[in-house]
């Protein structure tokens, strides 16, 4: 799922008559990663997709053969519905979040001097080099029942009376996933505002404009393509991530990777697992797909 | 070439000017008065201070020292929004993401220009720069000439009351910038809006100003009509700059009355200079004939409309310039003699380096 990073490229102009033989050529090049790309990912894609047609029970185990029991039982269950509601709502709220936090942070940062600079992108970037476990577990104990620090803090700020319930609930996959994904956004914010020319700033000031209409309409629609691409990474990272849902949510808040998870080592129903897994993946690639389109036709002009 | 009068009050005014970032001093001490209309150009080589200079106008940089003020007013703490100044930028800096109507209508949704005169206006303004039925195109779409063009509108159409051109040619080829240049002093021309250019090509500057100030290493090393710098220039670095030039070392000898002598060309010496000077003559001001400095042709290239001459003299080597007229020239390794009128030449104290 982590295609999505890929699929932002900005349109490139049609290439010209001479450059386009020249890029013809060296086709054969690719072949090699053509076919670990077929080996690694195409055959168990194909496999799972297969697999999710598969028979189970309890007691025959896996039968080869080809029925519509699980994508009916996805189809027709409840309980298929409302966990697949709850992945998307956390994936959205997720990247909502990390956009209008992520946002500004990157063009705060990248106002700072060179050297403050450098230390809050440690800030923000070096979590990347801690494993996501370990972050998800650093927020269950900050989360802990109604003796975890957070609780404790903002009762003591006086900003609730009773302790909240972080752990097994939505908000609290939330929280830890925006600060997972957090830097995906920075990064990708970061880098559209570095295409900035400076001078646009200064033009759009000599013309009269003051320090907040230059960010509305001036800086604004020109970052808005990183925010975009960088939220269809936070998107499709949460809906499809495992970690942070599993420690925080636990084995009562279910989302589509856990479950998926679930099925396959726990029930041991192996297509079911499948059928979800190719559920989660169809819908992703049709949200990424779509959004990135809407994207690329949108600010067509402003992508450099 | 009309320059206007001196005696009107000037509407932009540098005095003493100077800007220093931490130990490095990239402009010190310009001084320079602009008369209302005047079209103005900044000419140096690359890094002599010049958009440093036009910066600090503009206001997003602080002078170190000195003031600059406008129509009398200290611009000092003027914030770049409130100074009304058009300005063209090197990168033409459009807003990527509007069209061509768009950027052009900016600076008057800024100024709360209605709708109905915005129309107008930008309408007036793309008009002019000859951009009429481009209004819906994104800058993405436009070639740099075109986008040139729009900035220039932009600029233009808030009428202010200086206009600041850093390079705006410079990203041009040649033959659009031929164009450019042309049109660039005709609405200049028309519109009357005082212009200041900040370019490091002379011809540029010798055809649209009608002031240069010619810079080097943060200093002003003259100001005056493209003519003035070109036949006077004050300095061995004004000489050089504008255009290709002959130093020769000479001598003024005798007294009442002196001459000044170089090998075998001699003239009248001006009062008031002695000893060993600097000769300065440009190459198509120097002629053949039957007497002058003696030398020797060391190449001969052809040129199309003009012959291009590398002499050796007795006094250095030097460039001759001499029109394409049909008449015979003298070939490779001949022996000639070089000679100029006394007022085509401009003489400084000490020896050519
Ligand atoms: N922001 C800056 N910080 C430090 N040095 C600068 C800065 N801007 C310009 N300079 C220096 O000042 C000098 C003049 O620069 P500039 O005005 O851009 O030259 P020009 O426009 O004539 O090519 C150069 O030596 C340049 O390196
Ligand atoms: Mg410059």
């Amino acid at each position: 799922m982590s295609a999505a990073a890929t699929t932002t490229l900005p349109a490139t102009p049609a290439a010209t008559a001479p450059e386009r033989r020249a890029s013809r050529a060296p086709l054969w090049l690719i072949l090699p990663a053509l076919l670990l790309f077929t080996g690694i990912v195409l055959v168990p894609l194909a496999m799972t997709v297969l697999l999710s047609f598969h028979d189970w029970g309890q007691y025959k185990g896996i039968e080869p053969v080809l029925v519509l029991k699980n994508w009916h039982e996805i189809a027709t269950d409840p309980y298929y519905a409302e966990m697949f509601g709850r992945t998307l709502r956390i994936a959205l709220i997720t990247t909502v979040a990390t956009a209008l936090l992520g946002a500004p942070e990157a063009y705060i940062l990248n106002r700072m001097s060179g050297r403050w600079r450098g230390i809050f992108l440690l800030l923000i970037l070096g979590p990347l080099l801690i494993s996501v476990v370990a972050r998800t577990l650093g927020w269950a104990l900050l989360f802990g029942g109604a003796n975890g620090l957070a609780n404790k803090l903002l009762m003591s700020l006086g900003l609730i009376a009773s302790p909240l319930p972080f752990l097994f609930t939505e908000t609290g996959v939330v929280i830890a996933l925006v600060h997972v994904m957090m830097p995906f956004m920075v990064l990708s914010v970061w880098a559209a505002l570095q295409r900035l020319n400076p001078q646009v700033e200064h033009a759009a000031m000599s013309l009269g404009a003051g320090p907040l209409t230059i960010l509305r309409r001036i800086v604004l629609p020109q970052v808005m393509p990183g925010v975009l691409s960088g939220a269809i990474i936070v998107f499709s990272l949460s809906a499809s991530a495992f970690a942070t849902p599993a420690i925080i949510g636990g084995r009562r808040l279910k989302v589509a990777a856990t479950l998926a998870y679930d099925e396959f080592l726990n029930t041991l129903n192996w297509p079911l697992g499948a059928a979800v897994a190719v559920l989660l993946l169809l819908g992703l690639i049709l949200i990424v797909v779509g959004a990135n389109a809407l994207v690329e036709r949108r600010y067509a002009e402003v992508s450099p | 070439m009309t320059t206007p009068s001196r005696s009107t009050t000037p509407l932009l005014e540098l005095d003493r000017v100077a800007k220093a970032f931490g130990s490095h001093v990239a402009v010190e001490d310009f001084s320079l008065a602009v008369a209302p209309g005047e079209f103005i150009s900044f000419l140096g080589p690359s890094g002599c201070g010049k958009t440093t200079t036009l910066q600090m106008i503009a206001g997003f940089l602080a002078p170190s020292r000195g003031t600059i003020r406008l129509e009398g007013r200290d611009l000092t703490q003027v914030h770049p929004s409130k100074r009304g100044l058009g300005i063209v930028f090197q990168s033409y800096a459009l807003f990527p993401h509007m069209t061509a109507a768009e950027n052009v209508a900016f600076g008057l949704e800024m100024q709360r220009v209605s709708r109905s005169e915005r129309t107008e206006r930008v309408r007036a303004a793309l008009a002019m720069v000859g951009l009429a039925g481009y209004e819906d195109r994104h800058p993405r779409r436009m070639s740099g000439g075109q986008q040139q063009r729009v900035a220039l509108a932009r600029a233009l159409v808030i009428r202010p009351s200086v206009l600041l051109l850093d390079e705006p040619l410079s990203n041009l080829d040649a033959k659009l910038r031929e164009e450019m240049q042309i049109e660039l002093r005709q609405i200049q021309r028309n519109l009357g809006t005082t212009t200041i250019l900040v370019t490091h090509d002379q011809g540029e500057a010798l055809s649209l100003s009608d002031r240069i100030v010619v810079m080097s290493k943060g200093r002003i090393e003259q100001i005056g009509t493209p003519q003035d710098t070109y036949e006077r220039p004050a300095s061995a670095f004004a000489a050089q700059f504008l255009g290709k030039t002959n130093d020769f070392s000479a001598r003024i000898e005798g007294a009442s009355p002196a001459r000044i002598v170089a090998g075998g060309w001699s003239a009248p010496a001006p009062v008031g200079m002695r000893g060993p000077v600097t000769l300065s003559v440009r190459p198509e001001r120097i002629g053949f004939s039957e007497e002058g400095l003696p030398g020797r042709v060391a190449a001969r290239i052809f040129q199309g409309n003009h012959w291009l001459f590398q002499c050796e003299t007795e006094c250095g080597p030097a460039i001759v310039v001499r029109p394409n007229d049909g008449l015979p020239q003298p070939g490779e390794g001949e022996a000639v003699r070089l000679a100029w009128r006394p007022e085509d030449m401009s003489l400084r104290a000490g020896a050519a380096a």
